[in-house]
């Protein structure tokens, strides 16, 4: 089966995100009233398993083994089945 | 085995996507981990600098408070202020014993080596933080803090700490002292005509403060 997985990787609240905090700056300064910007990363990934529950456990291992650094990071996982 | 030192330096390996230095430490574990560990319960001496430093806390090598953990127990992350900093900075040396690239570099010793990277905030999670401190300091794993030249740490204050790091860390080794992971590049201060301004200075020593890091572990191979 094929399977659409949306995995966005966040920081976990309390870690600084200098990215965000720069955004934040700038849409400031282009007259935005911007309370504040959390900058995430989605990777979307077409992926080949047997069934839901098995496309489930390889989403999550994915972002146990490469996706998400449990330090700083949390993610959230989406999947669509795909025709 | 045939080598006695592995050294990861640095370098920006797979354009740091993901994060910086994760693709080559799956990379490694999937293809290399049994050589590694071979390697580490060997008691060899394993080196990462800047991305390699990233390399090895993504791997689990550092801090590996219990051994090589399944997954990193820190981070080296994107610097505070963000950007890329390349320039020349202190570091003062502070393991007392137990690192096998510093153990003959006297205590409190100020060394003046490069830094060139983007992420090199070193991390704890929130809610563990000032536990795996603690643990840092109590097995001596600490060995690198970031100081300005007479030796006062940067308590976190930009410039002087370069990238906003957790007790001003540049460089930190495992419980046993024989995996070293540091930020600053020793290799581009290992010989007199790499230091900055040697132009202007007349009398000059003839190596850089990175030859000693080097010249350290060779020390204790033999």
């Amino acid at each position: 089966m094929k399977y659409l997985l949306k995995i966005e990787v966040s920081l976990k609240s309390g870690h600084s995100d200098p990215e965000g905090e720069t955004t934040n700056k700038l849409l400031t300064e282009l007259g935005y009233i911007v309370d504040s910007v959390d900058v995430s990363k989605l990777y979307t990934i077409q992926l080949n398993a047997k069934n839901l529950k098995d496309a489930k456990l390889k989403a999550e291992e994915m972002c146990n083994r490469l996706l998400a650094n449990p330090t700083k990071d949390n993610y959230s996982i989406l999947i669509e089945e795909q025709e | 085995m045939d080598f006695q030192i592995l050294v990861i330096p640095g370098g920006f390996s797979f354009g740091d996507y993901v994060r910086a230095g994760v693709i080559l430490a799956r990379l490694l574990s999937a293809k290399l981990d049994k050589e590694i560990r071979d390697f580490v319960e060997d008691n060899r001496a394993i080196l990462g600098i800047c991305n390699g430093f990233q390399v090895l806390v993504e791997y689990g090598l550092l801090p590996g408070f219990e051994g090589i953990s399944e997954y990193p127990e820190a981070t080296l992350t994107t610097n505070i202020p963000q950007g890329y900093n390349c320039r020349w900075i202190h570091i003062k040396q502070e393991n007392k014993n137990k690192c096998k690239f510093t153990n003959n570099i006297q205590f409190g010793k100020i060394l003046n080596l490069p830094i060139a990277h983007s992420e090199g905030r070193f991390l704890f999670p929130k809610e563990k933080e000032e536990q795996l401190i603690e643990k840092l300091y109590e097995n001596d794993m600490i060995v690198l803090r970031y100081c300005d030249e007479k030796g006062e740490l940067a308590e976190k204050e930009y410039p002087i700490n370069p990238n906003g790091s957790l007790e001003d860390i540049a460089g930190i080794c495992n419980k046993e002292g024989n995996i070293f992971g540091l930020m600053p590049h020793p290799e581009r201060a290992f010989y007199w005509w790499q230091k900055p301004n040697w132009t202007k200075n007349k009398q000059i020593s003839e190596y850089g403060d990175g030859k000693l890091i080097f010249e350290n572990i060779i020390d204790n191979l033999i």
